[in-house]
């Protein structure tokens, strides 16, 4: 075949555990990549992409070792070239495109440099055409101002940005392979789809291959003309990403579709039982056993093989494909939430603002700040007992600024925080009593680092039951093991210690903890962004049952907007810590009014192949929010005039009881969604 | 930039006045005075009284103290009790002893610390990482009276090549000095070459696991190129910082090697004349080792940040 560009044969990788087991983290892995294709290959972490993807270069991490099989290029193998060899092949031939830019730009080593230093390695163009080179090269993955940028650090810019630079450093070799490890993971959603846009336009540019890794079913589907998805070490399914994404033929996948949350659907979807397992603990039997709704004793004890079908042009690792491809289309089952949020109020927001601003010395006497442009500005919002509120937002939006101050972490500025109408909860926490601190907990994002890793589970969720309630011995035993069975865990956890712990169980114990103290507000902060797609639909239809057992508020504050979507009553969108658009999730998601939600929803990506994001604005980071006038003025694209620069836009109230702040009359606005 | 360089300047003389504020309390309220231990049983009386005068004991606490900060900024530390000639006098040989024994071990010992922990880093868990590894864990843990009492016992008894222990006079030329520096330097460097070595190990090696260092290996970045232009840049910076607290910690006097070496240096007059009770000299010494703290940590961290952009934009901005 002259077409194929890599073929990965029979390919195992692996480590020696303690105890001198050899244990898998590839499982005899064979693919071909053709000449212009775009593969992803999806799965969740631990599912060994990364590993393939680096294989794929002949770069086998330290501690892991090759067991079997090869990857061929130009039909050489990589894993058992030369290192001077592999120089010449490594960026000119096969580039990365990495996860993480600002990790993987060098520190002490200007952006035009690290361009250049590819150029020298990979091309024979003196220092003026090289100079030339980069500035080019900057353009073209559209980077404003190429020889300003050039003379940058990889800190003076910004995530985007960063990957942009990275993306160019891999185009500088003229690679006839691209790798791309997560290259859109941690970036905004605005700008992660400006990305995958220019992502798709160098592809067709250059006839570049590329391997597309990613959790993110949403982002392969934009970009892959085939996907391969793998689980615990194996292909699992291999096919046309259309057919993949539209009739997965693997349980796995199939479920994982499933359970991610659209736009378009209100409500929390199904969820997946149990997480993916440790590698080296299968015994025997299908990996995907424990979690599969279609699995029989057949697959208990033997492996399915990775079976070819001729008509569907797809490879299945299964014993009952069969059964899902008479499911023709995946029917996503959502369950709708209700709206139990009561009239009373609980929480109320007025007129607040929040500065980071360092108190200067005359400040510090008189205790006050002085900051006529703090970061958050002008914040009502009123929230009902029982809701469920979510504040978006682009990194930088001041969501989770909110969420400091109403856990009492970082002191207002200006501004009332009041619960229950009368409580003020303003001051921070040195100036909260004990019962104001137990009735707002909070629940961070990753809860490797919210656990203590020292405490056992039963002294994580023990805290607050002691702190606030007292308890001992007996009662404090039953009340943690009541807790547990709440958030479905046994009661055998009591003795573990988070290391023990997957990630969906230790955000499981986080959540625990935070009932614990019986809150009437839970402040969630990302709680399912650190988690596994799988996992995520299980941890959201937790949070919903509880919140329906115990009456709880919570504020929830996510930068995804199809998770805000399935589990909010209310959203309120925020930009440069300026609120831009509140009201019921049903009318913000249907008619996004306001320019800015307009941005945000239009750059979400679907895991399906026939929706496109839609790019309104440009993805420019704002350092700052400006002085005057309308806090998007930078960014929209529906200025209407010099209003905008120079007032604060009024709010606008739509008929379903939304409030947009714009000066664009609320009629127009709504014209353009028709 | 400038601004903070002058903030920097500025707190290591604040520094500095708190450690002689605290140096001179410190002294005053230790029981007896320099008169009493001076003059000893004839300490009453007339002869006390004239001792007072003569030193200047007589006047308020706080009036010795200006008096006394104003002349020793001038490097006038007044008179020491037990040889009664001028403290800088004593203490002008000592400071260059001391500087020829530190800078001869820093000469040597950090260009092999470097390479030492470069070495292990790159080589990790193979041969050389272990054999050197092993050394550097053996020289560090082994006390430095101890290695300093083999090295003697070695070199200088059984195979009689160098001399044992310093007997010239404090002030000799360079020339003379050599051959009696040869062994406490050793005895230093091995040391502090232990130290420093595996702390560049182990910065090298985080470096190495950094995703800019998979980066540039996947960029076709030869090995070399790679180890100098991504690697130890980075791997260094930190090392700045431990390189000048072991500089000021040689020229504040490795007391230990110092006295079993019989070397005149700063080291061994803090003992004496801790000893002697001669509370002026020990006073200058104070001053004078808290002077030499401040400043190389002051070059370290100014180095340091001109070397870091990431530290350096930083500051522009704010």
């Amino acid at each position: 075949m002259t077409d194929t560009i890599q073929k990965v044969k029979n390919l195992s990788i692996g480590f020696r555990s303690k105890k001198g087991e050899e244990i898998l983290i590839l499982k005899n892995i064979s693919t071909n990549i053709k000449k212009g294709e775009t593969v992803g290959i999806v799965g969740e972490s631990g599912s060994g992409k990364s590993t393939l993807a680096l294989a794929m270069m002949g770069y086998v991490k330290h501690g892991l070792y090759t067991i079997g099989g090869e990857c061929q290029f130009n039909s050489s193998n990589l894993l058992k070239m030369k290192s001077k060899d592999l120089e010449k092949i490594r960026g000119r031939k096969i580039a990365m495109i990495p996860q993480n830019a600002g990790q993987a730009l060098t520190p002490n080593l200007k952006i035009g440099y690290q361009i250049d230093e590819a150029l020298q390695l990979h091309s024979d163009l003196n220092e003026k055409e090289r100079e030339k080179k980069i500035s080019e090269l900057l353009n073209k993955v559209r980077l404003p101002s190429p020889e300003t940028i050039a003379l940058r650090y990889p800190h003076e810019l910004s995530g985007g940005q960063q990957q942009r630079v990275a993306v160019a450093m891999a185009l500088a070799g003229t690679p006839d392979l691209l790798l791309l490890d997560e290259p859109t993971t941690g970036l905004d959603v605005t700008t992660q789809a400006h990305v995958l846009e220019l992502l798709n336009f160098i592809a067709k540019d250059t006839g570049t291959s590329m391997v597309y890794v990613s959790h993110d079913l949403g982002a392969i589907a934009q970009v892959s003309d085939r996907i391969i998805v793998m689980y615990s070490g194996e292909i699992v399914l291999e096919g046309p990403s259309r057919d993949i994404l539209k009739r997965p033929i693997h349980p796995y996948t199939h479920g994982l579709l499933k359970s991610i949350p659209k736009l378009s659907l209100a409500g929390l979807p199904d969820s997946m039982p149990g997480s993916q397992p440790q590698p080296g603990t299968i015994q025997g039997g299908c990996s995907f056993f424990d979690r599969c709704n279609f699995s029989d004793e057949n697959c208990k004890h033997n492996s399915p093989q990775l079976e070819f079908l001729e008509d569907l042009n797809t490879s299945v690792r299964c014993f009952n494909y069969e059964k899902l491809v008479k499911e023709s289309q995946v029917s996503q089952t959502v369950n709708k939430i209700k709206n139990k949020s009561q009239d009373k109020e609980i929480l109320n927001l007025s007129e607040v603002s929040i500065s980071y601003a360092k108190q200067k010395l005359l400040d510090q006497v008189f205790n006050r700040i002085s900051d006529n442009n703090p970061t958050v500005k002008d914040i009502n919002i009123n929230i009902k007992k029982g809701e469920t509120i979510a504040l978006v937002g682009e990194s930088g939006s001041g969501k989770s600024t909110i969420l400091k101050s109403i856990a009492g972490l970082l002191r207002t500025k200006d501004g009332l925080i009041r619960f229950d109408e009368n409580r003020n909860l303003s001051s921070d926490l040195k100036e909260r009593d004990p019962n104001d601190l137990r009735i707002i907990q909070l629940i961070f994002q990753n809860p490797d680092e919210s656990l203590n890793p020292n405490h056992t589970v039963e002294e994580i969720i023990a805290q607050p039951l002691k702190l606030y309630f007292g308890l001992k011995g007996e009662e404090l035993k039953k009340n943690i093991i009541d807790l547990l069975q709440k958030v479905r865990l046994g009661e055998f956890y009591t003795s573990r210690y988070p290391r023990q712990l997957s990630g969906g169980e230790k955000q499981r114990v986080a959540v625990a903890r935070a009932f614990a103290a019986k809150p009437d507000i839970i402040l969630c902060d990302e709680v399912t962004s650190a988690l596994d797609v799988s996992v995520q639909a299980a941890v959201l239809n937790l949070l919903q049952q509880l919140k329906e057992d115990f009456g709880t508020t919570y504020i929830f504050v996510s930068h995804d907007l199809a998770v805000v979507r399935a589990i909010s009553d209310r959203v309120a969108v925020l930009y440069q810590g300026r609120l831009c658009e509140v009201g019921p999730s049903n009318d913000v998601y249907k008619f996004p009014s306001h320019p800015y939600t307009e941005v945000l929803l239009g750059a979400v990506l679907e895991p399906d192949p026939d929706i496109k994001p839609k790019l309104v604005a440009e993805d420019i980071v704002e350092e700052r929010p400006p002085e005057k006038g309308c806090s998007f003025q930078g960014r929209c694209s529906r200025i209407v005039g010099d209003i905008c620069k120079k007032e604060i836009p009024p709010w606008q109230l739509t008929d379903s009881g939304n409030a947009i702040r714009c000066h664009i009359p609320i009629k127009e606005l709504q014209k353009e969604q028709f | 930039m400038l601004f903070l360089i002058i903030k920097r300047i500025l707190l290591g003389f604040i520094t500095l006045f708190i450690v002689s504020i605290i140096t001179f309390v410190g002294t005053e309220v230790l029981p007896g005075d320099a008169c009493t231990t001076y003059l000893e049983r004839q300490a009453f009386g007339e002869q006390l009284e004239a001792c007072y005068r003569r030193l200047g004991l007589n006047v308020p606490a706080y009036e010795r103290y200006v008096s006394w900060a104003l002349n020793a900024i001038q490097g006038d530390f007044g008179y020491s009790l037990s040889g009664e000639m001028p403290i800088k006098d004593v203490l002008g040989p000592r400071i260059k002893n001391s500087l020829v024994l530190a800078s001869a071990a820093i000469f040597i010992g950090i260009p092999i610390a470097l390479i030492l922990g470069i070495i292990t880093a790159l080589w990790r868990d193979k041969l050389p990482d272990v054999a050197i590894s092993t050394v550097t864990i053996f020289a560090m843990t082994i006390p430095e009276f101890i290695s300093a009492t083999l090295l003697i016992l070695i070199i200088a008894i059984w195979l009689e090549w160098l001399p044992g222990i310093v007997i010239v006079p404090t002030d000799v030329s360079f020339l003379e000095l050599l051959p009696n520096i040869i062994l406490p330097v050793v005895a230093i460097a091995m040391i502090m070459t232990a130290h420093m070595a595996r702390m560049v190990r182990s910065s090298v090696i985080q470096v190495m696991a950094s995703e800019y260092v998979q980066m540039a290996i996947l960029k076709g970045v030869p090995y070399w190129k790679m180890v100098f232009k991504h690697v130890l840049p980075n791997a260094l910076l930190p090392a700045i910082n431990v390189v000048a607290l072991t500089i000021a910690w040689l020229l504040g006097g490795v007391v230990v090697t110092e006295v079993v070496f019989n070397y005149p240096g700063l080291g061994r007059l803090v003992i004496e004349s801790i000893s002697n009770r001669d509370l002026p000299t020990v006073q200058a010494l104070a001053i004078i080792l808290a002077s030499i703290y401040v400043s190389i940590n002051l070059l370290a961290d100014l180095l340091t940040l001109m070397l870091n952009p990431r530290l350096k934009t930083l500051q522009i901005r704010k």
